[in-house]
C-alpha cells in the first residue's frame, strides 16, 4: 500500500508564465515553488549566499530560476526553462518564457505545450505593449485559459482602484482578440499575497488565489469533444519471435493525439482510405477497451491493411481531407530568414513532406496586431503563409485541434527546426 | 458523432505515455539508436517504458553502459541480470579501456573517472555509428538541465551548445542528424525524483539492493557521508579512508547511483519503496545536493561537463 495512494490524483497541468524580470516573473515562480515546499534546504541556502553576495537584504527568490552560466553572466533569460512542482493532488510543469521582444519564438515554443498562461502585469505600469504582445501570442497558440496576474500590488498600497483600472483596460483590448476565459488576480509575489496563501492585505479581493485557479483549471483535452486522430509512429511485427501466436501480430503503435477510440469502432486508414474495425487496443500485453487523448497504446485492426509510420488512423465518420496545399500562421524561429526559393521539410504529426512557400499573405505586427505586407520572414516574425506540399497531410484547423493542426518547418541543410506552423 | 468522456490521465500515466511516445519517435526517426542503461533507478524506469513501448517486439535498440570500472558491484550485477532477463543485447564499454588507449588520462590515480565517461561514450558512439543515445536524465536534477531539450543536438565533437539547440514545439520532435552528429533523447525529462519513485512503486520494479537502507562503513568528509573500503567487481577495495579518518558504520541508502568516487549515500531506515516514497516527500535536501560530490565543485560544473559531451 503506497503512502501516497490516498491522495486524489488530479492529473497534470502545463502552464506558461509570460512577463519580464521587471514584472517579477522570476519572483512569482520562486514564490510558487517556495510556498508549495518545492524548494529544498540546500537550494535555499545557495540562493541565500548569492543574495548576500549581491548585497540584498531578503532572499531573492528570482535566483531560483536563473539558469545557465552564459545567461547569468548576461543577467537575462535566453531560453525556455521548465520547472516542476506538485501539490500532492496535481503535478505542474511550468514553461518559463522570457519576455523580451526579441524572444517571440521562445514564447511560442513555451506556449505550444501549455493549457494555461499567466500574463504578468506590473501594477504600477498597467497594460503595456508587452502585455498585448504576450496576450496575442497566447491567443495565437490557442491557449484556452488566461490568468492576468496584477503583480507588485505592494507598491501601489494594495489599492483596489488600480487593479480595477487595469482589469478594465485589459478587457477592452482582449475583446478585440476574442479571448474567452480570462481571470484577474491582484497579488504581491514578493510578499506572497494571493499566490499560494491569501495574505491579509488584499481583503477586498474575494476571488481565488493563483494556486486555487491552477488546481481547478481543466487539463488539456478534457473540455470539448475532439475527433479521433492516431498518427502511427511505428509498426510492431515480432515475426521472428519464438511464440507462434505472434507470427501474424501487427500492432500499430502511437499516441492518441485527440479524441478517443474503442474496440469495435469503424476506422479508416490514411492515406490509403481503406476501412476496417479496431480488433484490440493494448499496452504491454494488457488489453484495453478504449483509449483516450494522450495515451500511448498499440492498436490492432480486424483486416490486414498495409500501414506504415506517417499514416493516420481516424474514425471513418470523421476523416479529414488529405491536403497538399495548406495555409498557416507561421512563427519563424531561425536566425536565417526564410528563403522563398528554397524547399523546406514539414513535419506534421508523424509525417514528413517537402514543402515550397507558395506565398506570404501578410505579416502580423505583434505590437499593434495590424497586418502588414511582407515578402520575407525573419526570426520572430509571424505571418500567414501558404505552402505547397509534395505529400498530402491529414490535418484539421489548429483552432479545432492543436495536435493535428500544428507542424514544424525543418531546414534540411542543417536539420534545424526553423519555423512553427498553425494551420488556418 | 463523437461522445465526450472526461477522462484525465493520472500524472504517472501521463508521464509514462509521453515517455513511450518519445521512445517510439526515436525508433521511428533514427537509424541506429542506443539506450544508455547503468543499472540505476532512472534507467530501470526507462527499461520498463521501452517494454511498454515495444513489446511484444524486441527493442529497436541495444542497451549500453559506460562503465567507469568504479561502479558498485550490486549495480553491475543487477545491470547484467536485468539485460539477460529482458533478452536484449547489452554493450559495455569501459573508461579503463580508454585509459589503456591513452584517450583518458587521469590527473592522479584517485581522480574520479565520472567526467571521463564522456570520452568513452563518444568513442563508443563512433565505434557503433550510433545516431541517437537515449538517456534517463531529468530536467529537475540540476539547473543546467532545466533548459535541456527532449531531443538534444550534439555536434561532431559531441558538444552541447546551449545557444544552438533546436526549438521544440508541441510534441513534434526533431531527431534528425547528419552523419557524425548525434542526438541525445531524454524520455523522462519531465519526471522528478518523486515521480521516479512513485513509478517504481506502481510498476513494482526491482532495484539494486544499495537503494535500500543497509549498514555500510563510511567516513564523514566535509559534511558528506563517504562510503569507504568498497569492493569492486574484482574484489579489490576502493575508496580507502584517508589517514586519520574514523570509520563508522551507518545505516544508509543511495538516492542516486554512479561512480563510487562521487556518489554518497544518505542516512535512512527506508528498507522498501513505499518508505522511500515517504522519505522523498519529506526530504529537505535535493537529490544532487545530498549525494553528488562532483556537482558541488562549482555551481556551473554540470553545464561545463555537458559542453564536453557528457549526457
Amino acid at each position: 500500500m503506497s503512502a501516497m495512494e490516498h491522495v486524489q490524483d488530479n492529473g497534470l497541468l502545463r502552464f506558461l508564465t509570460c512577463g519580464s524580470v521587471d514584472d517579477g516573473k522570476s519572483t512569482l515562480i520562486g514564490r510558487l515553488l517556495f510556498d508549495t515546499k518545492t524548494i529544498l534546504a540546500d537550494t535555499l541556502s545557495a540562493i541565500e549566499r548569492t543574495s548576500q553576495k549581491r548585497g540584498m537584504e531578503a532572499v531573492d527568490l528570482s535566483l531560483l530560476t536563473d539558469g545557465l552560466q552564459a545567461e547569468r553572466e548576461q543577467g537575462i533569460t535566453i531560453d525556455v526553462a521548465y520547472r516542476y512542482f506538485s501539490t500532492g493532488t496535481r503535478k505542474y510543469i511550468i514553461a518559463d518564457a522570457p519576455g523580451h521582444e526579441q524572444y517571440t519564438r521562445n514564447m511560442v515554443t513555451a506556449a505550444s505545450t501549455a493549457n494555461l498562461a499567466i500574463i504578468l502585469i506590473d501594477a504600477r505600469k498597467g497594460v503595456l505593449t508587452q502585455t498585448r504582445r504576450h496576450s496575442y501570442l497566447a491567443h495565437l497558440v490557442n491557449i484556452p485559459h488566461l490568468i492576468v496576474a496584477v503583480n507588485k500590488m505592494d507598491l501601489v498600497d494594495y489599492d483596489q482602484s488600480v487593479f480595477e483600472k487595469i482589469r478594465a483596460d485589459y478587457l477592452e483590448f482582449a475583446a478585440k482578440l476574442g479571448i474567452d476565459d480570462i481571470r484577474f488576480i491582484p497579488m504581491s509575489a514578493l510578499n506572497g499575497d494571493m499566490v499560494v496563501d491569501r495574505g491579509d492585505r488584499l481583503d477586498w479581493y474575494k476571488g481565488p488565489t493563483l494556486l486555487d485557479v491552477l488546481e481547478t483549471a481543466p487539463a488539456a483535452h478534457t473540455e470539448k469533444a475532439e475527433k479521433f486522430r492516431f498518427p502511427v509512429q511505428c509498426v510492431c511485427r515480432p515475426q521472428d519471435s519464438a511464440n507462434p501466436e505472434l507470427h501474424d501480430y501487427r500492432g500499430f503503435m502511437g499516441r492518441v493525439e485527440s479524441g478517443e477510440i474503442a474496440v469495435g469502432d469503424e476506422v479508416t486508414v490514411l492515406p490509403s482510405g481503406l476501412s476496417t474495425r479496431v480488433k484490440a487496443i493494448e499496452l504491454y500485453g494488457q488489453p484495453l477497451t478504449h483509449a483516450v487523448s494522450e495515451q500511448s497504446v498499440t492498436i490492432l485492426l480486424a483486416d490486414e491493411i498495409d500501414i506504415s509510420r506517417g499514416d493516420m488512423i481516424v474514425k471513418t465518420a470523421e476523416a479529414p481531407e488529405p491536403k497538399k496545399q495548406i495555409e498557416a500562421m507561421v512563427c519563424w524561429l531561425s536566425e536565417t530568414p526564410m528563403d522563398r526559393a528554397r524547399k523546406y521539410l514539414i513535419r506534421h504529426t508523424t509525417r514528413e513532406s517537402k514543402a515550397m512557400v507558395a506565398g506570404i499573405e501578410y505579416r502580423v505586427d505583434i505590437n499593434t496586431m495590424e497586418w502588414v505586407p511582407a515578402d520575407r520572414l525573419a526570426m520572430n516574425d509571424i505571418a500567414k503563409v501558404a505552402f505547397k506540399l509534395a505529400q498530402p497531410v491529414f490535418c484539421d484547423p489548429y483552432a479545432e485541434n492543436r495536435g493535428s493542426g500544428a507542424f514544424i518547418v525543418i531546414d534540411e541543410s542543417n536539420n534545424n527546426t526553423v519555423g512553427a506552423g498553425m494551420i488556418v | 458523432m463523437t461522445t465526450l468522456t472526461k477522462t484525465t490521465l493520472s500524472h504517472l500515466d501521463w508521464l509514462e505515455a509521453e515517455a513511450i511516445h518519445i521512445m517510439r519517435e526515436v525508433a521511428g526517426q533514427c537509424a541506429n539508436p542506443v539506450l544508455l542503461f547503468s543499472g540505476g533507478k532512472d534507467s530501470i524506469c526507462m527499461l520498463r517504458i521501452a517494454e511498454k513501448a515495444f513489446r511484444p517486439g524486441k527493442f529497436p535498440f541495444p542497451l549500453m553502459h559506460i562503465d567507469t570500472g568504479h561502479n558498485y558491484r550490486e549495480v553491475v550485477q543487477f545491470r547484467d541480470k536485468r539485460a539477460a532477463e529482458l533478452g536484449e543485447r547489452l554493450i559495455v564499454r569501459s573508461v579503463e579501456d580508454s585509459m589503456k588507449r591513452g584517450t583518458v588520462v587521469l590527473k592522479h590515480a584517485g581522480e574520479s573517472r565520472n567526467k571521463h565517461q564522456s570520452v568513452t561514450l563518444l568513442e563508443a558512439i563512433e565505434e557503433f555509428g550510433f545516431d541517437c543515445c537515449i538517456g534517463g536524465a531529468r530536467r529537475d536534477e540540476e539547473k543546467a538541465r532545466a533548459k535541456e531539450r527532449i531531443m538534444s543536438f550534439r555536434d561532431e565533437f559531441g558538444q552541447w551548445d546551449p545557444k544552438n539547440q533546436r526549438p521544440e514545439l508541441w510534441n513534434l520532435y526533431n531527431a534528425r542528424s547528419h552523419k557524425g552528429e548525434n542526438i541525445r533523447a531524454f524520455p523522462i525529462s519531465n519526471w522528478t525524483e518523486m515521480d521516479v519513485w512513485q513509478y517504481i512503486e506502481r510498476e513494482q520494479l526491482e532495484l539494486p539492493s544499495i537503494y535500500f537502507a543497509h549498514k555500510r562503513p563510511v567516513v564523514l568528509r566535509q559534511g558528506a557521508i563517504v562510503p569507504v573500503n568498497v569492493p569492486l567487481m574484482n574484489g579489490e577495495l576502493t575508496n580507502l579512508p584517508k589517514p586519520g579518518e574514523e570509520i563508522v558504520e551507518l545505516q544508509v541508502r543511495f538516492r542516486t547511483v554512479g561512480d563510487i568516487s562521487c556518489t554518497a549515500p544518505v542516512e535512512s531506515d527506508a528498507d522498501n519503496v513505499a518508505r522511500i516514497v515517504l522519505e522523498t516527500a519529506t526530504t529537505t535536501i535535493t537529490e544532487r545536493g545530498a549525494t553528488r560530490l562532483d556537482d558541488q565543485t562549482s555551481e556551473a560544473s554540470m553545464e561545463q561537463r555537458k559542453k564536453e559531451g557528457y549526457f
